[in-house]
């Protein structure tokens, strides 16, 4: 416990930004939802890290949770990947535009 | 110099460049081979946190399950097209730019409120935090019902990806 709170927090939130980062530059579908998977994964290292400094565990179960979504998302949204590449036959995602009014 | 902070270094290292190596590669299975060693360098984060069942659970799920998912569906679905897909070079300045202002905030903000200061970390309790008993203990007793939601949402989320994968387009 010789490490501040604070540098976990840094670390978190520069993870955070970097996902932002790929989800605003990137085109490729599943890159995009990879960097959907980093900030997941930032918001579970803060939660953990706050988790492990108060000595209580509530944080570790919410951790469980999240990452119990995290696979449900991946498995529905790599199935709707698949879905769009046999319908479209691109992963760009610029080019996904069949919702749009 | 104590282990404990050679670890936090070499760990949160590793994980930072791989997570802007990640998002910065042309092949995304390249992209996907940096971000299991980002997971796997959280999972030694979560370890010199002491949390060892989220650590262990992080290796199985993220750098086992869910990437190996990723993986078989980028070789599946070959994307080789990524040069073709021009980004707009101002857009791409705007989002850094964004993001740069937002963790300075972000930074900003933890360092004026310094939330390490209002709490007085104990060993024994933060070891006691993160083993598997207590959080079995909790799961089954504080957060059963979310426990039993999180296993529905898994059955949903089966039988919407099986539907969703079959389903034939014309």
């Amino acid at each position: 416990m010789s490490i501040p709170l604070e540098y976990y927090l840094v670390l978190s939130a520069f993870m955070f930004v970097t996902g932002v980062t790929g989800v605003l530059t990137r085109r490729n579908a599943i890159v995009v939802f990879m960097s959907i998977e980093l900030m997941l994964n930032s918001a579970n290292l803060s939660m953990v890290a706050f988790s492990s400094f108060m000595g209580n565990s509530a944080g570790q179960v919410f951790v469980f949770f999240v990452m119990t979504v995290a696979a449900a998302e991946a498995a529905v949204g790599l199935a709707i990947i698949i879905a769009l590449f046999r319908n479209k036959v691109s992963l760009n995602i610029d080019e996904v535009n069949i919702m749009k009014w | 110099m104590n282990l404990e902070i050679v670890l936090f270094i070499i760990f949160s290292g590793i994980a930072a460049v791989t997570a802007v190596l990640m998002i910065t590669r042309k092949n995304p299975i390249i992209s996907a081979l940096f971000l299991v060693l980002n997971f796997a360098s959280l999972a030694g984060l979560y370890l010199v946190l002491n949390a060892q069942f989220i650590a262990v659970a992080q290796v199985i799920v993220y750098a086992g399950a869910i990437m190996v998912l990723f993986l078989f569906v980028i070789m599946l679905l070959r994307p080789g097209e990524e040069k073709l897909m021009d980004f707009k070079p101002v857009l791409k300045i705007f989002a850094i730019a964004l993001s740069a202002v937002v963790l300075l905030q972000i930074i900003y903000m933890i360092f004026l409120t310094g939330p390490g200061a209002a709490m007085t970390p104990v060993l024994e309790s933060s070891i006691k935090a993160g083993t598997i008993e207590q959080i079995g203990r909790e799961l089954f007793t504080t957060y059963v019902l979310p426990f039993e939601a999180a296993g529905f949402l898994l059955l949903a989320a089966t039988i919407g990806a099986l539907i969703l994968a079959k389903k034939k387009f014309e």
